[in-house]
């Protein structure tokens, strides 16, 4: 044992022998200033989304003389729900409210009902006239379709759709369709075909396999694009104020009471920060899904 | 033993002979893609196609149905017609090259790889979801006369007296507003396609090109840049489009004070001039297209390019 | 009964404008392993997803145990199909995977229990029957892909490329296992590859395809030894089949083939004319290499020497032609010195320079 001690060659200990290279576990000073700049702007832009955020915050959860006041503290002295509350308790808002979220529904699951399909084509299937699908789906992106909500609220008084919330998850989702019809066809192309058809070797036909399999695999995706699309839907406010007269989504109330009426600060306040709290979150919960929905949008 | 028959070279019989094999099911089959996009096609013509065309009647007949350019004619000599174009444009040609610049950086930053880039990732990307009417009253909590920054410049003694930031007798600063709140909501969704976009480059590209001798910014510039290009002009592109229809934000931080064409066509409307709102809407779906059109041929890559 | 037949198959692509099949017919027999192999486009996994019913050929019939299945779906024809890529359902565990197939029959949960242990145990995975397949390795996924087609008894079993995606080692491995239980179940497989020594180590018979056609269906040695054509010498077997280009000369009164200036005795093939062009083709392991000179033997000069272990692999220059020999370790050798071929004559065999068609043996002038 202790011959063979003596033959075999030591590992060399670190500090040993074999001197650690300068660079190997000192950065150098420059290096560390190029990491502090980078560090310096990361903050730095971070403190530019989030203080406007703290800001409209404390606004709106300050007391109504508070947002009076001058100059202010940009420590709040007392927070309380007051402006909130008179907010919430104002005129329409909550109905508004409730028709943000039925109107939010119905465009995700329109948008899935008439765009997943179309999506899962482009996927699937090679056929005579699917680049130039693709390519005017592309195209429509290059339409402001927000603004063709005033001829359509003309068309709308026809149909008798307008002033009505089915009305504006019809825009809402020929906003969102596009894009859809984009992600989804994405999804579905990372669900690999070879899934579904080994379903059917195995004795599915096509539904069945589409069911069993493609669906399952693929609905993660499709939550994200259904979340993606209600987004889109509460956040609009143009075709929303355009097609509603008294069944005003919460963005179109609070437009039309600023421009139209002229709303007091308060108001304005605590309306911005009711519309970005949804937002807060849905960020929060999205962000490992972010990277593909919204990159893979220009696709 | 046969020696084998060689068809390796066999010519298809020509295509025009019909095909043997063409049952009912397999005729659905081939029609099950057609089918899937039918549902999307109608849909869009309902709802996008048909009110392009609607935009269009509206323009130029009165409710009569006489053909007329009395609404065009009236747009043009509005008083507010010009201001509208001017500060929209103005607004797209401030904000977009901002939001452009500093989502490239953002996106360099993210992928520096800085301790807590998820959590930088998160703050920056907050503004996806916030509507435009939304952004806008954030900034008016910071820009109105009591504001957060008129109290700010008090409180340290930089400015004593209150600035009207948003009185439209302050144009510069009422435009510096409104890009600022444009470039904090929409400079996120640039980044993200940024960083999708940098996250596609294999690490082979960067170390080859470090091996071979260059520089950071060389790197950053003949590598880094042209691979996301695509996805950068793609961007562009949607973003240009999207601020043609600028107006929430307007509204929210500068009520009448600052005319744009949205808000001219939501003025229209409002005034139960339908007609007058359709020419508006028709001018910005023109301008979107002629936007579209020449950024398509400033951009044009060449074929080779294209193949990446 | 299961027998494949499949009758003058056409399948194009790209509307019509390429032909992926051409008049393709092969008949399996009950019971057979035939291997389709062929480089990658050649049509292979095209006719096995027909067979399938995953295509479908705009020309021709495909009957299974001799019913005309051409226009049924891949449910109703009694297959069962193991994919490239394994295809396992992420979303299933193992058990439910195995038991996809028993659950679209409504069987009872007891039969499904007893069949899918049965299929588990043939392909030893019955101790991951609970995990989800992303918790398996890539062999593991292999084995719960094939279990999944055994467990349906199917009449015909079909193979895409199971191996191609297990890295070397493991493949050795499951190759040898693979043949083990298919021995064992008898079901008529059909199994694509574009790996020869699969090819030749698996099938009973192996189906050679180029270009959308099959251009040799025969026993594996008889595929090695007597390829049909130049292209199916020069695809299979490592190193690939040597090609010689010769005039043929009459000389004292028998025939032989000048081979760049170097005449060789040969038995060649019947109703060969003085002054006709034929290339000869022989294998790197029936050319014996000798660094003495003697009369039959063709003088060669080494271009390369690698050393492969088992043997030395020589690149020599006949004439203008480079061809590849094998020989022993120990045969001591550097390049640019000349040595000696001399070919086995049976093992020599002819083609058509313009066809590419290897002569009939049986017409021979074996040494007139």
């Amino acid at each position: 044992m202790s011959a063979q001690t003596k033959t075999m060659p030591r590992p060399l200990a670190p500090s040993e022998e074999m001197p650690l290279n300068a660079a190997a576990n000192k950065p150098t000073f420059a290096k560390t200033l190029g990491r502090l700049a980078l560090y310096a702007a990361a903050i730095t832009i971070s403190l530019f989304f989030l203080v406007p955020i703290y800001l409209i915050f404390i606004s709106a959860f300050s007391p109504q003389q508070a947002i009076f006041a001058y100059p202010k503290s940009i420590l709040p002295q007392t927070l309380t729900a007051e402006t909130m509350l008179f907010f919430w308790n104002a005129r329409g808002v909550q109905s508004a409210l409730l028709n943000s979220i039925i109107v939010g529904i119905l465009t995700l699951v329109f948008s899935l009902l008439v765009g997943a399909p179309a999506g899962y084509a482009l996927a699937r299937f090679f056929f005579r006239g699917r680049d130039s699908y693709k390519m005017l789906i592309l195209t429509t992106r290059a339409f402001p379709i927000v603004i063709l909500s005033i001829p359509l609220a003309v068309n709308y008084i026809q149909w008798n759709l307008y002033d009505t919330l089915w009305g504006v998850a019809f825009a809402h989702t020929a906003m969102a369709l596009p894009t859809t019809i984009l992600v989804t066809s994405s999804i579905f192309i990372g669900v690999s075909r070879e899934l579904e058809e080994a379903a059917q070797t195995l004795g599915c036909n096509r539904a069945q396999a589409f069911i069993k399999v493609a669906l399952p695999l693929a609905l993660p995706g499709l939550a994200a694009a259904a979340i993606f699309t209600f987004v889109l839907s509460w956040n609009e406010t143009f075709a929303a104020t355009i097609l509603t007269q008294r069944n005003r989504t919460l963005p179109a109330l609070v437009l039309s009471q600023i421009a139209d009426v002229g709303a007091p600060l308060p108001f304005r306040y605590a309306a911005g920060f009711f519309l970005i709290a949804p937002s807060l979150l849905y960020i929060f919960f999205m962000r490992r899904y972010l990277l593909g929905m919204w990159g893979q949008v220009v696709k | 033993m046969a020696t084998p028959q060689y068809t390796g070279d066999a010519l298809a019989p020509p295509l025009t002979s019909p095909l043997t094999n063409k049952t009912f099911a397999r005729r659905m089959e081939s029609a099950l893609p057609y089918l899937l996009l039918l549902p999307s096609m109608l849909f869009m013509l309902i709802f996008f196609a048909w009110p392009m065309v609607q935009a269009l009647i509206l323009s130029v007949r009165t409710p009569d149905g006489a053909w007329t350019m009395q609404y065009l004619e009236r747009m043009v000599r509005d008083v507010n017609f010009t201001d509208a174009l001017r500060n929209t444009f103005l607004i797209i040609l401030i904000a977009i090259p901002l939001q452009f610049a500093f989502a490239i950086a953002m996106g360099l930053l993210i992928q520096a790889k800085l301790k807590g880039s998820a959590l930088f990732l998160y703050f920056w990307t907050i503004p996806l979801a916030v509507s435009d009417l939304a952004a806008g009253l954030v900034w008016l909590a910071v820009f109105s006369d009591r504001g957060f920054l008129n109290s700010v410049l008090r409180t340290t003694g930089i400015m004593p007296i209150a600035f009207s930031w948003l009185s439209y007798e302050n144009y510069g600063t009422l435009l510096m507003a409104v890009v600022i709140a444009e470039v904090w909501r929409a400079t996120a969704i640039v980044m993200v396609i940024v960083v999708a976009g940098l996250q596609l480059i294999p690490d082979d590209y960067l170390e080859a090109a470090e091996v071979f001798g260059a520089t950071r910014w060389q790197r950053l510039w003949h590598v880094t840049l042209p691979m996301i290009r695509p996805s950068l002009q793609v961007a562009l592109i949607l973003r240009t489009i999207l601020a043609f229809q600028v107006f929430a934000v307007v509204i929210a931080l500068a009520g009448r004070a600052m005319p744009v064409l949205a808000s001219e066509a939501y003025n229209r409307y409002a005034e139960l001039n339908p007609n007058g709102a359709a020419v508006y809407a028709l001018l910005i779906l023109t301008i979107s297209l002629v936007t579209t059109g020449v950024y398509l041929r400033l951009l044009r890559t060449s074929e080779a390019e294209m193949g990446r | 009964m299961s027998e494949i037949r499949i009758q003058g198959v056409w399948k194009y692509f790209s509307k019509g404008k390429v032909a992926a099949l051409k008049d393709v017919s092969l008949t399996v027999q009950d019971r057979e392993f035939m291997v389709l192999l062929g480089p990658s486009g050649c049509g292979k996994t095209t006719l096995l997803r027909c067979i399938a019913g995953l295509e479908y050929p705009e020309r021709g019939r495909i009957f299974i145990g001799g019913r005309d299945v051409t226009d049924e779906p891949p449910r109703k024809r009694k297959i069962a199909m193991v994919f490239q890529s394994y295809a396992v359902f992420p979303h299933l565990t193992v058990f439910e995977n195995i038991a996809f197939g028993l659950r679209m029959q409504k069987r009872p949960n007891a039969e499904v229990k007893q069949r899918v242990n049965n299929a588990a145990g043939m392909m030893r995975i019955e101790n991951f029957l609970e995990r989800y397949p992303a918790q398996l390795s890539g062999g593991q996924r292999q084995r719960v892909a094939v279990a999944r087609g055994l467990v349906m008894e199917p009449q015909v079993l079909l193979m895409d490329e199971p191996l191609s995606n297990l890295d070397a080692l493991l493949r050795l491995q499951a190759r040898a296992e693979l043949k083990r239980l298919l021995q064992q179940v008898q079901t008529t497989t059909v199994y694509v590859t574009h790996d020869q020594i699969e090819a030749l180590s698996m099938g009973d018979r192996i189906a050679v395809m180029e270009n959308g056609a099959i251009v040799q269906v025969d026993a594996p040695t008889q595929v090695y030894d007597y390829p049909g054509s130049l292209f199916v010498g020069g695809f299979i077997g490592t190193p690939p089949m040597n090609f010689l280009r010769g005039t043929v000369k009459s000389m004292n009164g028998a025939f032989a083939l000048n081979l760049g200036g170097q005449p060789i005795r040969a038995a060649l093939p019947a109703n060969v004319q003085a002054g006709q062009d034929l290339l000869m083709g022989i294998r790197a392991e029936n050319i014996e290499a000798s660094a003495q000179r003697s009369p039959d033997a063709v003088p060669a000069r080494v271009l390369v020497v690698e050393p492969l272990g088992s043997h030395l692999l020589l690149t020599v220059q006949v004439g203008e032609t480079p061809i590849k020999v094998q020989t022993r370790m120990d045969f001591n050798i550097a390049p640019d010195q000349t040595i000696y071929l001399r070919l086995e004559p049976k093992q020599v065999r002819w083609f058509d320079p313009e066809t590419g068609v290897r002569y009939d043996a049986s017409g021979s002038t074996e040494l007139k």
